[in-house]
């Protein structure tokens, strides 16, 4: 088993505020990884951690074999190249079509020739099953549409890992399986994935194991067999069933 | 002037009142019009230095080291706390004692845009704060560099946002280059006072200039409505109108 990336103990703190406090969380080649846990216990944190879009006070993060906690700017941001990320509220850049979100990245920071960039990002349009939307901007997109041009956009830096922060939590129901329609392919297809969400269903078709975090740890971590059917602690059981409502 | 003088003016005014062939003939006349073109040249120029000026200062107010936003505060606090026209006389009158010499209209840009300037920063900044958060974030997410972060994301959206009210600053400062009349260019305001200091026709000059004025600001709010119709108008047509909206843009039609 290759690990890809392995954080061992990190704490983060928000002024006096501990949000992290010594989480462990590894993920393997091509495994897709799904964080659970209710609001506040610091799961979308914990991903901006590990790309180092925040950092952390102490522990470690180990990436395809390199520490990389604690980079500086430049550094940081060559790093983050290599991990995608998709977020809740997309954030597509809305002064741009939804082809020339996807361009961008490798136009402005692999310097990917224009012409190049674009055909790579009528690719993967199409994988993302929106091939006619090239031409469209954000706003004349539904929110499902929207997230899969995001995570298309995430993808054009061929990262090695996609980082998802509750990715279907800003959209209208029937628009949230398309989306994860999409998430599951990708995982399918090998690209290693760690999915934060409340989705207890993609959890069960998509995930390999499953990570439940409460108050800013990891209070629970298994296959997703034994997550769902073993015995899973009372915390998570409860959290479990009040999900299913 | 004197106050004799003036009283011979008025005199002379109330003699035969309001002369429209004297008014036309100075809106046709060759220094009215190159005082309009003055004025024009004049505020175009300052609102040039001062977009520069505001960017800069706008952008070193968003940087991460404190010497810069204090220096930006500084610059801010200066030039809005004292009166443009002191720093207008200040610039033509105390610069040469410091070996700088420069002619009236070099003056006027440099005045006149430093003071924009820092107003410009002020609408810049609002623009680029109007920026939300996650679109940094999600540029950053994706490897960019503070800078490139800001040059690629944050000031394309700012600068659609500032577009109106920079119009509004244009529209300003057509008015305000009446001050640079004091240090001696020949913008409209002084060629209307001159040409009326020769035969005290100051109804019909002041006259010309404010048609001037009014013809050069009621082509600028033109264009600037233009500029925020198409910019409001691709959201509109290029979304995919539903049936729902096709019905309503009917009606509206």
């Amino acid at each position: 088993m290759n690990c890809l990336l392995d954080a061992a103990a990190i704490w983060k703190r928000f002024g006096t505020n501990d949000v992290l406090k010594g989480v462990d969380l590894s993920v393997t080649q091509g495994e897709c990884l799904v964080v659970l846990g209710p609001s506040g216990s610091g799961k979308s944190t914990m991903l901006r951690c590990l790309n180092l879009l925040e950092p952390i006070a102490s522990g470690s993060i180990r990436f395809e074999g390199q520490e990389i906690a604690g980079l500086p700017r430049k550094q940081a941001a060559a790093l983050r190249r290599r991990m995608g990320m998709v977020f809740q509220n997309f954030e597509l850049f809305p002064h741009l079509t939804a082809l020339d979100n996807i361009a961008f990245g490798p136009i402005r920071v692999k310097n990917t020739p224009i012409k190049q960039a674009r055909e790579l990002a009528g690719h993967l349009l199409g994988k993302v099953h929106l091939p006619d939307k090239a031409e469209a901007y954000p706003d004349e997109l539904s929110g499902g549409q929207q997230q899969r041009v995001a995570i298309a956009r995430a993808l054009a830096m061929e990262p090695a890992l996609m980082l998802y922060d509750e990715p279907t939590s800003a959209l209208d129901p029937e628009t949230v399986g398309e989306v994860l329609n999409v998430m599951q392919e990708l995982a399918d297809e090998g690209m290693t994935t760690i999915v934060v969400t409340h989705e207890l269903g993609f959890a069960r078709r998509a995930a390999d194991e499953v990570v439940f975090m409460d108050e800013g740890q990891v209070a629970h971590r298994a296959p997703v067999d034994a997550f769902f059917h073993g015995g899973a602690p009372d915390r998570v059981a409860r959290f479990l069933t009040r999900m299913h409502g | 002037m004197g106050d004799a003088e003036r009283q011979l003016g008025l005199l002379i005014v109330h003699a035969s009142l309001f002369q429209p062939a004297l008014l036309a003939q100075y809106l046709v006349s060759a220094d009215f019009f190159n005082g309009g073109v003055m004025t024009l040249w004049l505020s175009i120029a300052a609102l040039a230095v001062g977009l520069v000026i505001g960017l800069l200062l706008a952008v070193g107010q968003e940087a991460p080291w404190s010497p810069v936003r204090m220096l930006v505060w500084a610059y801010i606090w200066l030039f809005r706390g004292t009166p443009v026209l002191l720093q207008l006389v200040f610039a033509f009158n105390v610069l040469p004692a410091f070996g700088v010499l420069l002619p009236g209209f070099a003056c006027a840009v440099l005045a006149l845009g430093l003071n924009e300037g820092a107003y410009m920063a002020e609408i810049m900044r609002s623009g680029i704060r109007a920026v939300g958060p996650g679109q940094r974030l999600a540029a950053r997410a994706l490897g960019l560099e503070d800078a490139k972060v800001m040059r690629w994301v944050v000031l394309p959206q700012a600068l659609r946002i500032v577009i109106p009210p920079i119009g509004n600053q244009f529209i300003g400062m057509l008015k305000l280059s009446a001050l640079v009349s004091v240090i001696g260019v020949k913008e409209l305001l002084l060629v209307a006072d001159e040409t009326a200091s020769g035969n005290f026709r100051y109804i019909e000059t002041l006259t010309a200039a404010g048609i001037y004025y009014l013809v050069l600001t009621t082509v600028f709010m033109a264009i600037q409505s233009v500029i925020e119709r198409s910019l409001r108008r691709r959201r509109v047509t290029s979304r995919q109108a539903t049936p729902a909206l096709e019905a309503r843009l009917e009606v509206i039609r």
